[in-house]
Parts: structure tokens; sequence; C-alpha cells
């Protein structure tokens, strides 16, 4: 991803971010080393990734897990963690991104 | 017309608070220390009785009262605080936060030593520890100036194209508890001269909302941090642009960054900070009668340093005696460090001495100044540093 920097005298002051910054405008997953793969079949809908998610990585449906939003998710596993079907599984970034 | 009041009698404490009073920051957040807590007592019954409509935040610590201050500031709020010695220190992590989210707190810091041992009596070890933090930092003589310079202070700090604290400090009870005559300005010049807060980016304006205070990664910190290099380098021309139209309001002669008395000829300087320089003066009157040239150099601002300004003050002296009411311990004072810093590309330039003088509220009388004056008059003097006043 090619971000444009800008010089020091050609942004706001003091880190100011004019409009305001939501997760919405900007994506935070960008640092993962590693990724949950979410397996829809093991999957008992408990909803405990959901809920634990110290982000908003996990995607419902009509109240039911739909899959996980690599946008935002940090890769920290508690999800991993949590599910008490192992449904979930944390595997490095590269090999992740092809699955 | 000069628009000062009667002259009074008054305390450096009274006079801060009066000026906050004439100021009416939106808000006041602070937490009570010796030799500052009367600033408060005084500030606070001035909003109990009705004559000014500040919201005044008694926090639990001066970490809180800074980010109280932040918070403020951050919304829109005109806000000033005021503290001294372990308070600054405990406020530390926020003083950097304020300067570099450019938040406009005008704060009175009342110099005391830092413990240990404890002390509550004046030196200036406190605010030299936030010398690096971003703020603007300008040393009173007495309490006309405290008072002078926090009105000042105030348009300084919240001018856009500087947008920092400044820090205003007075010696801890030489100044803060002592009565002296000092003149307030009416009040209604003071609320003319600061006029209304404009802020840049006020967070409550929701119409333009903006993020404050995010995170940076090592893309953009060093970019931010350079930006506050230029707003502090704005001060100085504002400082002497704000003096002017003070001196109009209050009849007075400031015209610098610094003081110089009986410095044009002098072929022997001193160069010191806060009240320390009202007894120069003295020593300096009583060697001139003598027929001895000696004069005095006194900062007004220390932050940002006016190394130019003071390098062509002090480049045709013999000798200057440098005195720091603080230490750096394996290192000569800061004072020291900017004086001769700035006259470092001088080729044949004067002598410099360092002296440490006046540690936790040690008295330094103006025969003790003469008797530097006397020293540094000897061209074989050794370079190391000096006490003044130690039992050695």
């Amino acid at each position: 991803m090619a971000i444009d920097l800008k010089k020091y005298d050609e942004i706001p002051i003091a880190g100011v971010v004019p409009g305001g910054s939501t997760p919405e405008m900007n994506k935070t997953g960008d640092w993962r080393s590693e990724r949950p793969i979410w397996d829809e079949e093991t999957c008992i809908q408990c909803l405990q990734c959901w809920q634990n998610c110290p982000d908003a990585a996990f995607e419902t449906e009509e109240g039911e897990i739909a899959g996980i939003n690599y946008d935002y998710c940090k890769g920290c596993g508690i999800c991993e963690n949590i599910c008490p079907v192992d449904a979930i599984s944390m595997v490095p970034e590269e090999e992740g991104e092809d699955e | 017309m000069s628009r000062r009041q009667e002259r009074e009698v008054l305390t450096g404490h009274q006079v801060v608070a009066n000026a906050m009073r004439q100021i009416a920051p939106d808000v006041v957040a602070a937490y009570p220390i010796t030799p500052q807590s009367e600033i408060m007592e005084y500030f606070a019954q001035f909003v109990a009785d009705g004559e000014v409509d500040s919201e005044v935040i008694t926090v639990e610590s001066e970490h809180s009262a800074m980010s109280a201050c932040v918070g403020s500031s951050a919304a829109g709020a005109r806000t000033m605080t005021a503290t001294a010695s372990q308070g600054l220190a405990l406020m530390m992590e926020i003083v950097y936060i304020a300067a570099s989210m450019r938040a406009p707190i005008v704060m009175a810091i009342c110099n005391r030593a830092l413990s240990g041992p404890i002390n509550i009596h004046a030196d200036h070890s406190d605010s030299m520890a936030a010398r690096d933090s971003g703020v603007i930092q300008v040393y009173g003589e007495d309490a006309q100036e405290a008072y002078d310079l926090t009105v000042i202070a105030q348009r300084l700090a919240e001018n856009h194209d500087i947008l920092l604290p400044v820090m205003v400090t007075l010696d801890g009870f030489t100044l803060t508890h002592s009565a002296q005559v000092a003149q307030l300005l009416q009040d209604d010049a003071v609320r003319e001269f600061v006029g209304e807060y404009d802020p840049l980016y006020p967070l409550l304006d929701t119409d333009n909302p903006t993020t404050q205070g995010p995170f940076d990664m090592p893309d953009y910190y060093f970019e931010h941090k350079r930006q506050q290099v230029d707003a502090i380098g704005n001060a100085p021309e504002k400082f002497l642009e704000l003096q002017e139209e003070f001196n109009q309001l209050a009849g007075t002669d400031y015209d610098g960054l610094y003081e110089g008395y009986k410095l044009e000829d002098a072929d022997y300087a001193m160069v010191v900070l806060g009240s320390t320089a009202g007894t120069a003066k003295d020593t300096v009157d009583m060697l001139r009668e003598k027929g001895e040239k000696v004069g005095l150099l006194k900062p007004w601002m220390f932050r940002p340093f006016p190394a130019e300004e003071i390098r062509e003050a002090l480049e045709g002296v013999e000798a200057v005696a440098v005195l720091d009411r603080s230490l750096s311990f394996g290192s000569n004072g800061p004072l020291y460090l900017e004086i001769s810093s700035a006259l470092s590309d001088l080729d044949d330039g004067p002598r410099i001495y360092n002296y440490t003088f006046g540690l936790g509220g040690r008295d330094t009388t103006a025969e003790d100044l003469a008797g530097t004056f006397e020293e540094i008059t000897d061209e074989e003097l050794e370079k190391k540093m000096r006490y003044i006043g130690l039992r050695a």
C-alpha cells in the first residue's frame, strides 16, 4: 500500500485530524502477523468470538457469525483461545492470505 | 494614557490571581502545592464572589490538573493553571503532551526546589526540568513583572502561529509571598488586551469535527515535533510585538527578550534569571558608584532562548558570570550552557564563568554578588563550577 507521506509543513498541527477519524475511515488491521481462520462447519454460533474480539472484526448476519473482517483484525488470537469447539485457528499471515 | 490602577502593596500570589481574574479563563484546573496554593485560594475566592465566571476544577493531583487543562484546551476553552516544584514534576508527562497538542495553557510556576531533600523554598530546578518540554518560559523579577508577563503570556500562547503553553515563573516566597508595590491594569484594559480566545481546532465544534492527540508512527512523529520547533520559534517576534502593545496600555517600556541593566558600556556582566536580578541591580549600582563598569543581563525569555540578541549584548564584555539557580549534575548549569552556546561563535568573546547559587532558597545578597563580579576580573580565573553562598 503506497502512502503519500507529507512534509511537516503540509499537515495540520499537533496531529489534529480535521473531519475526525473513525475506524470506518482508517483500516487498522494492516499490522497482523497471524490471522484467524474461521471454520463455519465446526462453529456452533455461540458468539463468544464476537463478544470477546477487542475490535469489531467478527461480522454477523441475522445474529450469526458470517465471517471475519480482516481490515480491522489485529491478529491477537483471543478468538482462537476463547472458541470452545476449535472453530478458529491462527495461521501465519502469509499462509492465511492464500486461504 | 496609562490604564494602570493605583499603586498597591500586593504579593506575587495576589497579582497572579488578579491577572487570572481579569483574563477570565473558561477553565482553571489546579492542585494546591506550596508556594503556589494562595494563587488558587485567591482565585477561588474571586470565583465564589462572582467576580469571574471561570470553571474551577479541583482535581486529585497535578497530573490530573494538567490532564484536565489539556482536555479543556482541546475543547476550545481558555485554560490556565498554576503549580510548583513536585507539582510540576508530577505534571511533567502531561506538560509535554500539552505542548505537543499545541494547547495554549498559561501556567504560573512558583519556583521551588525539587525534592530531595524536601524543601519548599525557591530555586529553578522545577522549571528547568520543563526546559525541553516544548513550553515557552518567561521569568519575572518581581510581582509587577509576574503580573505583566501573565497578561502578555495569554496572548502569546493563543497566537495561531504559536499555540503553546506558557510558563510564567516567579520565585517561591521571594516573590510569591512577599508584599511588594505593584500596579494592576484596569479590568477592562486586560479584557480588551487579551480579547476573545479564538481556538483553531475546538473539539466542541461539532460542525467541524476533529480527532486530537492521536498516535503517531515513526512516519509522522518527527514531522509533528518539527512543527513545534517552528511554533516556539515564532514566540520572540510575537513577544516583542505584544510588549509594544502592552506598553501602550500600561505606560511601561518593555522592549526586549531580556533586560539589560547598565549593560551598554559594561566590562563585566552578570546573567541571572528571576528575583535575584533585583539583588544584582543593587550590586551593579553599588559597584558603579565605585566606578566599576559592571552590568546585568536578565533574560525574560528562557524558552525559546534568545541566543542572538544575548550574543549581541554580551560580545563586547571582558567576562560574564552566569548564575544558575539549579544544577545539572555532571554538567554545567542550564543558563550557562545557553550563554556559552550563544557566545561560542565569537572569535574573541568574553570569558564565561558558571556560578550556582540560591539552591533550596539559600539567600544571596548584594555583597555576595559583588564578590562574584570581583572574582571574574581575574583573567587567570580557572573555569570550573563555582558556588555562591555555599559553606565549603
